[in-house]
C-alpha cells in the first residue's frame, strides 16, 4: 500500500468510526446522473447562489447599513462634500477606496442577475418537459418559493446602497404597502419607522438581505436538492430509458468533475462580467433624496414586468365612505402578481386534475407532445414579455424613435390580445410538429437525393429512421380525454357537478393530439418505400 | 392495449462509441496535455491578479475598444480572477469529457411509495402514540393546549408594535403653512414673481426657520414645483385661479400615483410628466391627469406675495400630498 | 452548384441563411435611409452684420418663421427670443429643421460661425432678448464647482436628461437629448432660452455661478472614464438585463451544451 493510500485509509477510518459514513457513501458515490445541457440550468442558479454568498460576505466587511447623514470625504471628486447616508458613502468607499471592491460589487450584482435568469430558464425547462409531475410537485412549489424570494432578495440587495435609482424603487414599494386597504398606512409606518423615508429602513432590509433570506434560501435549496437526490433526476425519453431506470454517469468521478468544473466556469464568467462590464454605477446616480428623479428609472430586469404592469394600469381609484382604494396600484402591484405566483405554484395539481393522471413520472415530455401545456407556457411568457417591454418603454422610445404613448397603448391592448394569440399559434405549431414526427417515422428522412425511375418519374429518396430514433419519436403516451359521466349505472347524478363538466372540457382540449404511428402502421410501410 | 396501438419496441441503449483517447494512447496523451495547459492558464490568471493588485496604480486608466477608457487595476484583477477560475473549470470539464469513462451507466428506480408492510407499521406506531398521548380521551387538555399555543404566539406579534409610530394625521400634513415663503432648492433663496420667466420652472421648498435642517422626510412631502405660464393660458375655475399669482402656479412635486418626483415640465405642451410610470398632468387644468396610471391630479398649493414681494403660501395644502391611502377621503 | 446541394441539409444551413438575410436587409435599409447632408448656403456679402443676417433669414428661415420673423402656422415667432436662442438653435444644427417632426434634433450645422453670428444679430435687432455667449465667457473650469453642479443637475436636469446626461423620453415622441459633447456656451444658452419643450431657467432661479457648476459637472461626467468597465449606455438596469440574457446566460448555456456533448 502506498503512503497516500495509507493516509486516505486512516482518514476514512477516523470519520467512519464516528459517523458510519461508509454505508451511505458506498452507494452515493456511484449515484447516476443523466447528462443533458438543459439539466445544468438549475446548476447555474445554484452556483450563482454560492457566488452571491461569497461576494456578499466580502462586501459586508466594508458596507455600513446606516442612514445617518455624513458628508462625503472619499476619493470620488464629483461627490466631494455632498451630504449622503452612511450606506451610500460606504458603497462609494468600497467602489473607489477598497482594492477589488468595485470588482466584487459588480460580481455580486451580475451574479444576482444571472441567478434570477437561471432560475427562470430552469423553471421553463422543468415546466415544458413536465418534470413537475408526481412525485416532484413539492419540489416545484419550493422552486416557485425560491423564485419569489429571489426577486425580493435582489430588490432589497440593490436598494442597500441608498442611491437615487434604488431609493426611487423603495418609494414605489412604500406606495404599494401604503395603498393596502385598512392596514396600509400602519404597515408602512411600522416598516419605515415613521414617515418615508425614515432612518431605519436600510438597516432593517440589510438584516433581511444578509441573514434572514439567505438562511431561508439555504434551507429551501437544501431541501430542493435533497429531493432531487432522493427522487433521482428525471431523464429525456430515448432508447434504453424507461420509467424505472436512470441512465447517465456516476457521481464519482465524472459528475463531480463536470459539475465541479461548471461551478468554476460560472464563477469565472461572472468574474469576467464583473471585470469588463459596469453595473449599478451608483456614483453616477447620486444619493437618494425624495425630491429628485432620473429619466429612465427602472428596477432590475426580474422586476421589470412588475414595473410594466404598474405603468400600463388604468387610472382606477374608488372613493367611498371617506376611504380610498387604489386599484391602479393594488391590481398590478399585488393582486395580479399574487394570482400569477399562486397559479404557478398550484399548476402541478391543476394539470393532474385535468389529465386525471395520478401516476409517477420520471421520463420527460417532449414539449410538442403536450401541446396544451406548451401553449399555456408560451402564453404566460408572452404576458410577462409584454409587461417587461412596457417596463422599459421610455428607454425603448428614445432608442427606437417611438413614443411612450404608443408603447403604452401597444402594451395595454397587447397584454390582453397577444397571450391568447400565442396560445393558439403555439398549439398549432406543436400539432404540426407532431405531424412532422409522424411523417418521419412512417416515411423516413428526406435525403435530397433524386432518382429517376425507369418510367420517367422523379422521386426523392427517403432514409428510414434508425430504430432508436423511431422509438424516441413514438414512446410517448397519448392519453384519452376523461369522459364526462353525467350519471352512473343506477341513475345517480355525478355529485361533482360543474367541476366534472369543467374537467371533461379541459381534458378533451388537452387530449387533442395527432395520433402517433403504431408498430402495425410502421410495419406496413416498411421495405421498398420512398 | 390492442395490437393496433402497440408502440414501437425499445431497441435498448445504443452501442457505445469510443473516443479517440479511449483507444489511441497518443490522443490520450494529447488530451492530457490540453488539460494541463488549461490548468496552467488558470495559474497565469492568478499571477495576473496578483500583479494587478499590487503593481497597477488605482488612478491608472487604460483604453479598450468597445469598453472605452476604464480603470486598469480593476480590469487587471477582474480578468485575472476570471481566468484563474474559468480555466480550472475548462480543464476539469475537458478532463472529464476526454479521459474519464464516458460509458453510460444504468441505475434502477424503485417506486417512491413505501411498501404496504412499512405503511402498516407506521400507521400502527402513529396511532399507538396518539392513543398514549390520550388527547382523544382528554378533550380538556386538547382545548387548553390549543388556547395556550394560540395565545403564546401573541407576544411575538405584540413585540413588533414599536417598529414605528402610528400614522395619526401625519399623512395629511406638510410644512406649508399660511405665509411660508417659497425658497429655491438647492440654495434656499426666497423668490420674487419677477425671478421666474414665462416658460420657466423652479424647484422649491418651504423656508426653514433659522438653524433648522431639512430632513428627507420633509422633502418627501414638502417638495413643490413652481411653473410660470401666461395667465391667459390657464383653464381654471375661479377658486383655483385665485391660487395662482400673475401666471405662476404651484403644485406638489410628489406624484399622486406612487410618490416619485414629478419634475419633468414640457414648456410647449404645458404638461408635467412623471418619469416613473409616465403619468402626465396638464398644468393649465390644475394638473389634471391626461395619461398614465395616476388617478388624481397633483395637489395645488395656493400662492400669493408678501409685503416684500416674495412668493408665499396662501394656505396649507387642502388635501394630502403623495400617493393614496385607505384613510384618504378623496 | 455541387457545393450548395451537398450542404443544403447541413444543420447550420438555416441559421447561416438567416444571418445572411438579416445582414442583407440591414445593409439595404441603411443604404436606402442614408440622407444627404444639406449643402451650406453662401450668403452674399452685405455691409452690416444685421443686414447680412436678414438676407440669410429671408432665404433659409422665413418660409416657416415668416418674412418678419413673426411666426406662422408651423413655427413660432422669433421676436424677443434673443441672440442666445439663435446661437443655440442654429449653431447646434437644430435649425433649419430637417423635417417637420416632433422636435428639432441636433445635427451637423448648416451655417458657419459667421452666418450664425449674422442671424443672431438680425434676430436680436427685432426686440430685446437674451444675448449669445462665447465659450471663453463661460468660465466653467475656473468658477464652477463639480460636486455642487452634480447636485444642481440631479435636482433640475436629471428628470429629463437622465442621471448621466444621456437623455430621456418626453411625451408624444419628444425627448430630452443627451447633453454630452455640447459646447459650454450652448449648454448655457439652452438653460436661459428654454428651447422647445425645455423650460427656462432664469438667473434668479439658477444663478450664473450655479449654471457654470452644472456645466462643469456635465464636462466631468463626459470625460469620466468608464469606471468598472463598459458603460452599457449609462441608462441603467435595462441594458444590464439585456446583457445578461444575451451574453451572460447565452454564453453559460453554450458552455453547458459543450460540457454535455460527447467528446470525439
Amino acid at each position: 500500500m502506498s503512503a497516500r493510500e495509507r493516509i486516505a485509509g486512516n482518514v476514512a477510518n477516523y470519520v467512519d468510526e464516528r459517523t458510519g459514513a461508509a454505508a451511505w457513501m458506498k452507494k452515493n458515490l456511484q449515484k447516476v446522473f443523466p447528462d443533458h445541457w438543459s439539466f445544468m440550468l438549475g446548476e447555474i442558479a445554484l452556483y450563482s447562489f454560492l457566488i452571491l454568498l461569497l461576494s456578499g460576505t466580502f462586501l459586508t466587511f466594508w458596507f455600513d447599513p446606516s442612514m445617518r447623514h455624513v458628508v462625503y470625504e472619499g476619493s470620488y471628486q464629483p461627490l466631494k462634500d455632498v451630504e449622503m447616508s452612511a450606506a451610500y458613502a460606504s458603497t462609494l468607499h468600497i467602489s473607489f477606496d477598497v482594492r477589488g471592491g468595485l470588482l466584487m460589487r459588480q460580481i455580486h450584482h451580475w451574479a444576482a442577475l444571472i441567478f434570477m435568469a437561471a432560475i427562470v430558464v430552469h423553471l421553463l425547462r422543468v415546466f415544458f418537459t413536465g418534470a413537475f409531475r408526481k412525485p416532484r410537485e413539492f419540489n416545484w412549489i419550493l422552486g416557485i418559493a425560491l423564485l419569489t424570494l429571489g426577486i425580493v432578495e435582489g430588490f432589497l440587495g440593490y436598494s442597500l446602497p441608498d442611491d437615487l435609482l434604488s431609493g426611487t424603487g423603495i418609494r414605489i414599494a412604500h406606495a404599494i404597502i401604503q395603498s393596502i386597504p385598512v392596514v396600509g398606512t400602519y404597515l408602512s409606518f411600522f416598516a419605515f419607522g415613521g414617515a418615508f423615508p425614515g432612518e431605519v429602513f436600510i438597516p432593517r432590509i440589510y438584516i433581511v438581505h444578509v441573514l434572514l433570506l439567505p438562511g431561508i434560501f439555504l434551507a429551501l435549496i437544501t431541501v430542493h436538492l435533497m429531493l432531487v437526490w432522493y427522487q433521482k433526476h428525471t431523464q429525456y425519453p430515448g432508447p434504453g430509458r424507461t420509467e424505472k431506470n436512470v441512465v447517465g454517469y456516476p457521481l464519482m468521478p465524472v459528475y463531480m468533475a463536470k459539475a465541479g468544473g461548471f461551478f468554476f466556469i460560472v464563477f469565472g464568467i461572472t468574474a469576467f462580467l464583473g471585470a469588463v462590464a459596469s453595473i449599478n454605477p451608483i456614483w453616477l446616480y447620486g444619493p437618494y433624496t425624495p425630491g429628485q428623479i432620473s429619466a429612465g428609472s427602472q428596477p432590475d430586469w426580474y422586476m421589470g414586468w412588475l414595473d410594466g404592469l404598474v405603468r400600463m394600469a388604468p387610472p382606477l381609484e374608488t372613493h367611498a365612505f371617506g376611504h380610498t382604494i387604489s386599484w391602479n396600484i393594488l391590481l398590478p402591484g399585488l393582486i395580479i402578481p399574487g394570482i400569477i405566483f399562486t397559479g404557478m405554484a398550484l399548476y402541478p395539481f391543476i394539470e393532474s386534475w385535468i389529465t386525471g393522471d395520478k401516476r409517477e413520472h420520471h421520463l420527460l415530455d417532449r414539449p410538442r407532445n403536450v401541446p396544451n401545456r406548451t401553449a399555456l407556457g408560451v402564453m404566460s411568457l408572452t404576458f410577462m414579455l409584454v409587461a417587461l417591454i412596457n417596463g422599459g418603454n421610455d428607454i425603448i422610445a428614445t432608442h427606437f424613435d417611438l413614443t411612450i404613448n404608443q408603447i403604452m397603448w401597444f402594451s395595454r391592448i397587447g397584454i390582453i390580445v397577444l397571450p391568447p394569440l400565442a396560445f393558439v399559434i403555439t398549439k398549432r405549431i406543436c400539432l404540426s410538429l407532431q405531424r412532422a414526427d409522424r411523417e418521419l417515422v412512417l416515411h423516413g428522412k428526406e435525403t435530397g437525393r433524386l432518382v429517376m425511375l425507369p418510367h420517367g418519374e422523379f422521386i426523392e429518396i427517403h432514409e428510414e429512421l434508425s430504430p432508436a430514433k423511431k422509438f424516441t419519436l413514438t414512446q410517448h403516451e397519448q392519453p384519452k380525454a376523461i369522459a364526462l359521466v353525467k350519471e352512473d349505472a343506477r341513475g345517480v347524478i355525478n355529485p361533482k357537478g360543474i367541476r366534472a363538466k369543467l374537467q371533461a372540457r379541459f381534458s378533451a382540449a388537452n387530449a387533442e393530439n395527432i395520433a402517433k404511428p403504431t408498430a402495425a402502421e410502421v410495419k406496413e410501410l416498411e421495405g421498398g418505400h420512398h | 392495449m390492442s395490437k393496433e396501438l402497440e408502440p414501437l419496441a425499445d431497441p435498448g441503449l445504443p452501442e457505445h462509441i469510443h473516443r479517440k483517447a479511449d483507444t489511441d494512447p497518443i490522443a490520450a496523451k494529447r488530451a492530457e496535455r490540453q488539460v494541463a495547459v488549461l490548468f496552467s492558464l488558470s495559474a497565469v490568471g492568478t499571477l495576473l491578479f496578483i500583479y494587478s493588485f499590487f503593481f497597477i496604480k488605482e488612478d491608472q486608466f487604460i483604453f479598450i475598444p468597445i469598453m472605452g477608457s476604464t480603470n486598469a487595476q480593476q480590469l487587471g484583477i477582474g480578468l485575472g480572477m476570471a481566468m484563474s477560475l474559468l480555466f480550472i473549470g475548462f480543464g476539469a470539464v475537458h478532463w472529464a469529457k476526454t479521459l474519464m469513462p464516458d460509458q453510460e451507466v444504468i441505475a434502477y428506480r424503485h417506486e417512491m411509495r413505501s411498501d404496504d408492510a412499512d405503511r402498516g407499521e407506521f400507521v400502527k406506531a402513529a396511532k399507538e402514540g396518539a392513543e398514549l398521548a390520550g388527547l382523544g380521551r382528554r378533550p380538556l387538555i386538547k382545548r387548553t393546549l390549543a388556547a395556550a399555543a394560540g395565545l403564546a404566539g401573541l407576544p411575538a406579534i405584540l413585540l413588533l408594535r414599536d417598529l414605528g409610530p402610528l400614522p395619526g394625521n401625519a399623512l395629511n400634513e406638510t410644512s406649508w403653512k399660511t405665509g411660508t415663503r417659497l425658497v429655491t432648492d438647492p440654495g434656499d433663496r426666497p423668490i420674487k414673481a419677477s425671478d421666474l420667466e414665462v416658460g420657466g420652472v423652479a424647484q422649491v421648498m418651504p423656508e426653514l426657520p433659522a438653524g433648522k435642517k431639512r430632513a428627507l422626510e420633509d422633502i418627501a412631502k414638502d417638495a413643490v414645483l413652481l411653473i410660470r405660464l401666461r395667465p391667459s393660458e390657464f383653464q381654471l375655475d375661479p377658486e383655483r385661479l385665485s391660487w395662482t399669482h400673475e401666471g405662476i402656479i404651484a403644485f406638489s412635486k410628489i406624484c399622486s400615483h406612487m410618490g416619485c418626483a414629478v419634475a419633468l415640465y414640457e414648456q410647449t405642451t404645458k404638461h408635467l410628466l412623471c418619469p416613473c410610470h409616465q403619468s402626465t398632468f396638464d398644468v393649465t387644468r390644475a394638473a389634471k391627469v391626461i395619461f398614465g396610471p395616476a388617478a388624481r391630479p397633483l395637489p395645488q398649493l395656493a400662492i400669493t406675495v408678501d409685503a416684500d414681494g416674495y412668493l408665499i403660501a396662501k394656505q396649507p395644502f387642502t388635501e394630502a400630498v403623495g400617493p393614496s391611502f385607505w384613510e384618504r377621503k378623496s | 452548384m455541387k457545393f450548395l446541394s451537398k450542404y443544403r441539409r447541413h444543420k447550420l444551413a438555416t441559421p447561416l441563411l438567416l444571418l445572411f438575410a438579416l445582414f442583407g436587409i440591414g445593409l439595404t435599409f441603411s443604404v436606402a435611409s442614408a440622407t444627404e447632408a444639406p449643402k451650406a448656403v453662401n450668403a452674399q456679402a452685405k455691409s452690416t452684420l444685421i443686414q447680412e443676417g436678414q438676407q440669410i433669414f429671408l432665404k433659409g428661415c422665413s418660409s416657416c418663421h415668416g418674412l418678419n420673423a413673426e411666426g406662422g402656422a408651423v413655427a413660432p415667432s422669433l421676436i424677443g427670443v434673443g441672440a442666445a436662442s439663435v446661437d443655440f438653435q442654429v449653431a447646434t444644427g437644430r435649425m433649419p429643421m430637417q423635417d417637420m417632426s416632433q422636435q428639432a434634433m441636433r445635427k451637423a450645422p448648416v451655417y458657419n460661425e459667421e452666418e450664425v453670428a449674422a442671424l443672431a444679430a438680425y434676430v436680436a435687432s427685432l426686440a430685446p432678448g437674451p444675448r449669445a455667449y462665447t465659450n471663453e465667457e463661460i468660465t466653467w473650469e475656473r468658477d464652477g464647482n463639480t460636486a455642487e453642479g452634480g447636485e444642481l443637475f440631479r435636482n433640475n436636469c436629471a428628470m429629463c436628461h437622465n442621471f448621466a446626461g444621456q437623455g430621456g423620453a418626453l411625451t408624444k415622441g419628444k425627448y430630452a437629448p443627451s447633453v454630452m459633447g455640447v459646447e459650454p456656451r450652448h449648454i448655457y444658452e439652452a438653460m436661459i432660452t428654454g428651447p422647445q419643450a425645455m423650460p427656462v431657467f432664469s438667473d434668479k432661479i439658477i444663478t450664473p455661478e450655479e449654471k457654470l457648476s452644472i456645466i462643469k459637472w456635465i464636462k466631468a461626467a463626459e470625460n469620466e472614464p468608464n469606471l468598472g468597465g463598459a458603460a452599457l449606455g449609462r441608462v441603467g438596469p435595462v441594458t444590464e438585463g439585456l446583457l445578461i440574457w444575451t451574453f451572460g446566460l447565452g454564453l453559460l448555456i453554450g458552455i453547458a451544451v459543450w460540457l454535455t456533448a460527447k467528446a470525439r
